[in-house]
């Protein structure tokens, strides 16, 4: 059985304009040494999707599904239960690391913190594990950083102390959202070969978050790309990047600005805009903005379906050519 | 090609220098040089991207070109003006010419004002207009961004962040600015909805001629809508030249580096990055020269000035024809 199993969850979250599917049936599995990708734009779901895995939801969500990590069952785990596989077993690494850290507490005592509380260790060993971790992930002058503030450290630094706490306690399963968002291209690289390598190091499994296909293509196996809280498109990367089966996929990447293109080109865009939560039709939640649309997309969201081995798409009308010549 | 054109913007010699605070009571405090003698002429009806990271002074170039802030050396002349010799009302007057675009359609943008009160704020502040001048012109505005007249009186909370972004841009369109600072216009929208606003602003190019200053980090997006670039390092341009040049035969090994950074979508078609030599201490020399994988001894002593490659092409390195020998990505 896979380290984490995620079932047809579902979340229902409470707004201001009423309930809103904010899940709408995600299943997916992640196994230790995998590395798995959630793309899609803002309000498609999948920050909630990691704060599901986390328990972290909003007061007043609703959850159903199954989400089982190793033998428990998340999703009905009491809370203390969760708190003792948080930063244990499943390592978190959030988008804005300046907000991730503490700002009155030093560097050496937030890497510690999870040390001392999840292992027991002594004030003593824990900040020799500390200055072990900090090295590890290459902050310079280590040894010196440990009694610093996180004001004092620039923004790809902090991303690393965050890194760091994440790992401390070697947990299975690491979640990255939009870990390197916040950073400059020439830092993002080196988080992100960092994060790779001690994935890698350490057999854990990555759920990595991000709206940025590149990202994505550098560092993980298997892409998931949603949309209104479902999963629309899911295969390796090298698959999905191959074939843009869904319209959705496909219309994401034409509409890219990337290197190379002539001088005032016009991108191809993607009519209308990303639907609110709370809005989500019944049926395809991208029908009103594609151009495939028939009407049967409107009436009921379609199945999965595969087009490809081990890559799956919930369309009606997918792409079946590959995209790349 | 000659160009005979009085410039609409030049930068001349440009330095800003900002005042840290001290860290010991009586050791001076230490400055920062946010922009080092920067140079660049901008012709009416182009575009000028400026690229670099966090601190290398763009944002600092897109103030004082607004006039936002003083520079310490160097001026800024504006259609044949120089903006450091106006007195307040002349400063008032010539700010119609230029207006900007903000990267946070959800700060820049007054949650509590209608959008007409928004967008017309320009002409009310600049020009006095009257109220009935001003919904004209935010109509007028609105429409050329592709909004409707009945968002006149809607607040901004009722908007995508797309359709803010439109909002922003029709407040900088709506005093018939020749020049239009846009600092990360697109980096805060949603990849579906960056393509709609980049293709608008081309659009606007096209219909009124506005020049654009293009601050982004986004080298793709630079790419696209821009004529020339300037990459920013540390407060100096490192390199400017067409983007086809800048981006195909980079000279400078930060702009090399920068482009070697950016995530391909193939997977396993990353470059990998040159080896950065450990970082050292090179005061006077080149300040990329502690990240640098081509640097040598004189790199370390003497800071490179910026020289023209070609009548288009201008770098600032020791090592730039080494550099171009190599083919890109190697």
């Amino acid at each position: 059985m896979s380290l984490l199993q995620v079932t047809d969850l579902r979340v229902t979250l409470q707004t201001a304009r009423g309930p809103a599917d904010a899940l709408r049936g995600v299943s997916f599995a992640l196994d230790r040494g995998e590395t798995v990708g959630l793309i899609g734009e803002s309000g498609c779901g999948k920050s909630i999707t990691a704060l599901a895995l986390m328990g972290l939801l909003p007061e007043g969500a609703r959850v159903a599904g199954s989400i089982r990590f190793d033998a428990s069952e998340l999703t009905t785990l009491p809370e203390s239960e969760l708190c003792a596989l948080r930063g244990r077993r499943i390592g978190m690494v959030f988008q804005e690391p300046m907000t991730a850290l503490n700002p009155l507490h030093t560097i050496g005592r937030q890497i510690a913190e999870p040390l001392r509380l999840h292992l027991g260790l002594s004030a003593g060993e824990a900040r020799q594990r500390a200055l072990q971790l900090l090295e590890r992930v290459r902050v310079p002058e280590a040894a010196r950083r440990l009694d610093a503030y996180p004001h004092q450290l620039s923004g790809g630094q902090r991303q690393r102390v965050v890194v760091a706490i994440a790992l401390a306690c070697g947990p299975d399963l690491l979640i990255a959202d939009e870990p390197t968002t916040a950073l400059d291209v020439t830092v993002q690289r080196e988080v992100l070969d960092l994060i790779t390598e001690l994935v890698d190091e350490q057999g854990m499994g990555l759920l990595l978050i991000s709206h940025n296909l590149g990202v994505m293509a550098r560092t993980v196996r298997r892409l998931m790309v949603m949309y209104g809280g479902s999963v629309v498109e899911a295969g390796s990367t090298e698959s999905v990047f191959r074939r843009l089966a869904h319209p959705y996929t496909r219309a994401l990447f034409a509409s890219r600005p990337r290197l190379g293109l002539a001088r005032g080109t016009r991108l191809a865009t993607i009519p209308g805009r990303v639907p609110e939560l709370a809005d989500l039709p019944d049926g395809c939640p991208f029908a009103e903005r594609c151009e495939r649309v028939v009407d049967e997309c409107r009436r009921v969201m379609p199945n999965e379906a595969a087009v490809a081995s081990a890559h799956q798409v919930r369309c009606v009308r997918p792409h079946l050519e590959a995209a790349h010549a | 090609m000659p160009e005979v054109a009085r410039p609409l913007l030049v930068a001349d010699g440009l330095s800003r220098h900002y005042r840290l605070p001290r860290e010991r009571l009586f050791s001076p405090a230490p400055q920062v040089r946010a922009l080092s003698d920067v140079h660049f002429t901008l012709q009416a009806g182009k575009s000028l991207g400026i690229v670099g990271e966090s601190g290398s002074g763009k944002s600092t170039l897109a103030r004082l070109v607004m006039a936002l802030e003083v520079p310490d050396a160097g001026r800024i002349v504006f259609d044949g003006q120089d903006l450091g010799t106006l007195d307040r009302a002349g400063l008032r007057q010539a700010r119609a010419g230029f207006q900007m675009v903000f990267q946070d359609p959800y700060g820049s943008l007054d949650p509590r004002r209608k959008v007409w009160q928004t967008v017309a704020e320009p002409l009310a502040m600049l020009q006095g207009a009257s109220r009935a001048a001003q919904r004209e012109g935010a109509a007028g505005a609105l429409d050329a961004v592709g909004l409707r007249a009945a968002d006149l009186d809607k607040y901004p909370h009722e908007f995508s962040g797309g359709q803010r972004q439109r909002i922003a841009i029709a407040r900088a369109l709506i005093t018939r600015p020749r020049l239009i600072v846009a600092d990360e216009p697109v980096s805060a929208l949603d990849v579906s909805v960056q393509a709609q606003v980049l293709n608008l602003m081309q659009d606007l190019q096209d219909r009124f001629g506005v020049t654009y200053l293009f601050i982004s980090h986004d080298l793709g997006v630079v790419d696209l809508v821009c004529d020339e670039v300037i990459v920013l390092y540390q407060g100096r341009i490192v390199e400017h030249g067409d983007p086809d040049t800048l981006f195909r035969a980079a000279a400078h090994p930060y702009t090399r580096a920068l482009l070697e950074a950016v995530p391909r979508l193939e997977p396993g078609a990353q470059v990998p990055p040159a080896p950065l030599p450990a970082p050292i201490d090179a005061p006077g020399g080149c300040p990329f020269a502690p990240r640098c994988a081509f640097r040598q001894d004189r790199c370390m002593r003497e800071a490179p000035a910026l020289r023209a490659l070609t009548r288009e092409h201008r770098v600032a390195c020791h090592e730039a024809e080494t550099i171009l020998a190599r083919p890109a990505g190697a």
